[in-house]
């Protein structure tokens, strides 16, 4: 046999394969580590935790609501952040640093395919044991705050769409943010002041509705409002049929901007790595 | 001067390179806390001519050495021919395809081996890394599980890649790695230092696999290792790169005759002593002989010199050239 005659299946579905066989080996991975698997989910509903036992406690010192927002509606607005959380977890762009300094980037270059598929199969592909652990502690938080839940099948559609909306939203402002490292050694501080954006403008803080009113209005302008708030309204908030539209359309303009921006970053990226890496 | 020996290429070329330069601009500052204050407000930079003005051609088949001390300009030129490095100047083409283009239908026909790399899955036995590089490589599930068998089999690695990765030892891993950058059987190979940290064993049989694939595919090596055995073993040509530059691009058998004249009997005496000789190759078994009767020797080895020295020996003759 030559190793000309090598035969290629086609684009579209080699590439659905290819994501199909990334998500089964990073779920037999997060199968190697399940206790460390179990407490990296319970560890990351601390967070929500905190934050529902804090509002819920103003709640109530303030008559039963907060804007309008009872314990139960906190209690439902934060049990599915912890789902969203989760799903919108992706490859950090601290770990671009480590990627360059351990060779990983040159395995990747040498790849007949673009990194960011790579990303995006790996961590949708982790994101199916976790869901498996969710499923427990939502029961848990549920019979602990008594959430406020009554989302009809559309909400429950868009949701189920939304979450996987924010995912690739998240992967593509993460991934563009980490081909700041490229150019610069220190990216910390500049991850920092994302980060701080996106916790103000996401709603991951707090529901986007106790903002004051400019930073409801500059949220809108801004993708981290569907990473966050989006999705997790869709179920909680009893959205309308046009505004749960206006919100998948969004996702969907960020999406675009999002793929633009990553394609071009690393696009120059790479030649800048290729210029002066050694 | 560059020093070149007959060579009859077997068939045509794969890799062509052509004045190829790559200089890379580095900070510098001298040490203590004045000099990283300076730095602060005026950066000094200095070049460095990695590769310099380097040209030579691979033939389809051919298995070439590519030899040089450390900081020589080897992996910087297999860098650029696998298209990690875009070169400052110059023209390089592999298989027709120029390769910091990076095109898909390029990588899919090479591949570059680095010894101190490891692309596997850490936690997952390389079977599962090997399944990912075939959705990676689009290559039709029959194939595939033909080529891996058939690559298993020649490593005899079979009960290697049941294992999760990070329970290998260097050398089982260098062995899987092997493998899994050869399933969509490349038509050119880069190996840089692929027997690094590996016993004489291990080194042997990559060797053998190396070789064997050569054969059974047609595939174009180029190889670069500290490991004269590697070179004595795989290549008939070899290429000596020095500060960038090509100071010989010929055979084997023309750069050992010509520039390694001795060899070095290395003994062990019976009181402990150890003692090394640099002895011309006409000479050896005189030398070896009155050295047995005349001392109680204990262990003796005869080598030929380090690839340094031999590639020292150039030097000496490009100075006098």
């Amino acid at each position: 046999m030559s190793a000309t005659a090598v035969r290629r299946e086609s684009s579209v579905r080699s590439m659905v394969d290819f994501y199909a066989t990334t998500i089964r080996t990073q779920i037999q991975t997060q199968f190697q580590y399940r206790v460390a698997l179990y407490m990296y989910t319970v560890g990351m509903v601390t967070e929500p935790v905190v934050y529902l036992v804090v509002w819920s406690t103003i709640a109530r010192a303030h008559g039963g609501t907060v804007d309008g927002l009872t314990p139960g509606a906190f209690a439902a607005y934060y049990i599915v952040w912890t789902l969203v959380r989760m799903m919108n977890i992706v490859f950090t762009p601290f770990g671009w640093e480590w990627r360059i300094r351990e060779g990983e980037l040159s395995g990747q270059l040498l790849r007949p395919l673009h990194p960011i598929h790579y990303d995006l199969a790996s961590f949708a592909g982790q994101k199916i044991p976790w869901l498996f652990l969710y499923l427990p502690i939502v029961v848990a938080l549920s019979l602990i705050f008594h959430p406020t839940l009554d989302p009809n099948a559309l909400q429950a559609v868009v949701f189920v769409v939304a979450i996987w909306g924010a995912y690739v939203i998240r992967s593509l402002n993460n991934f563009s943010l980490g081909m700041v490292t490229f150019w610069t050694t220190r990216v910390g501080a500049i991850f920092q002041v994302w980060f701080l954006a996106e916790l103000l403008l996401s709603g991951r803080l707090l529901p986007l509705q106790l903002m004051p009113h400019w930073t409801q209005t500059l949220s809108a302008w801004l993708p981290f409002k569907y990473t966050f708030y989006f999705p997790i309204e869709a179920l909680v908030g009893g959205m309308s049929t046009s505004s749960l539209l206006v919100g998948l359309g969004m996702q969907l303009l960020w999406t675009a901007v999002g793929t633009a921006v990553a394609l071009g970053m690393w696009r120059l990226a790479v030649r800048h790595y290729s210029a002066v890496g050694n | 001067m560059r020093t070149t020996a007959a060579y009859a290429p077997p068939m045509p070329g794969v890799v062509h390179v052509s004045h190829l330069t790559k200089v890379f601009r580095v900070p510098e500052r001298e040490g203590g806390m004045a000099a990283a204050l300076r730095s602060l407000f005026r950066r000094q930079w200095r070049e460095v001519h990695a590769v310099e003005d380097i040209s030579f051609d691979i033939e389809a088949g051919e298995i070439v050495g590519f030899l040089g001390p450390n900081g020589a300009g080897k992996t910087t030129t297999l860098k650029m021919l696998s298209g990690l490095l875009h070169p400052t100047s110059g023209d390089g083409r592999v298989l027709g395809h120029v390769p910091s283009k990076r095109e898909r239908e390029y990588l899919r026909r090479m591949t570059l081996v680095m010894g101190n790399r490891n692309q596997l899955q850490w936690d997952l036995p390389a079977l599962d890394s090997f399944e990912l590089n075939r959705a990676i490589y689009r290559l039709p599930r029959e194939d595939f599980r033909r080529t891996r068998d058939e690559l298993i089999g020649l490593l005899d690695i079979g009960d290697l890649v049941r294992k999760p990765v990070r329970q290998l030892s260097l050398g089982e891993r260098m062995k899987v790695e092997v493998v899994g950058s050869l399933l969509h059987l490349p038509q050119v190979l880069f190996l840089d230092e692929p027997t690094i940290g590996l016993d004489v064993t291990m080194q042997r049989r990559l060797r053998a696999f190396v070789a064997e694939y050569n054969t059974r595919y047609g595939a174009t090596v180029l190889l670069t290792s500290h490991y004269m055995a590697d070179v004595e073993a795989l290549c008939e040509r070899v290429i000596v790169i020095h500060h960038g530059r090509i100071l010989f691009d010929g055979r084997l058998d023309a750069l050992t005759d010509r520039f390694s004249t001795t060899k070095t009997i290395e003994a062990v005496l019976e009181s402990g002593e150890r003692v090394s000789l640099q002895v011309p190759k006409a000479e050896i078994s005189t030398a070896t002989a009155t050295l047995l009767s005349e001392r109680d020797v204990v262990d003796l080895t005869i080598e030929d010199p380090p690839i340094e020295d031999v590639i020292e020996q150039v030097f000496a003759t490009e100075a006098t050239a």
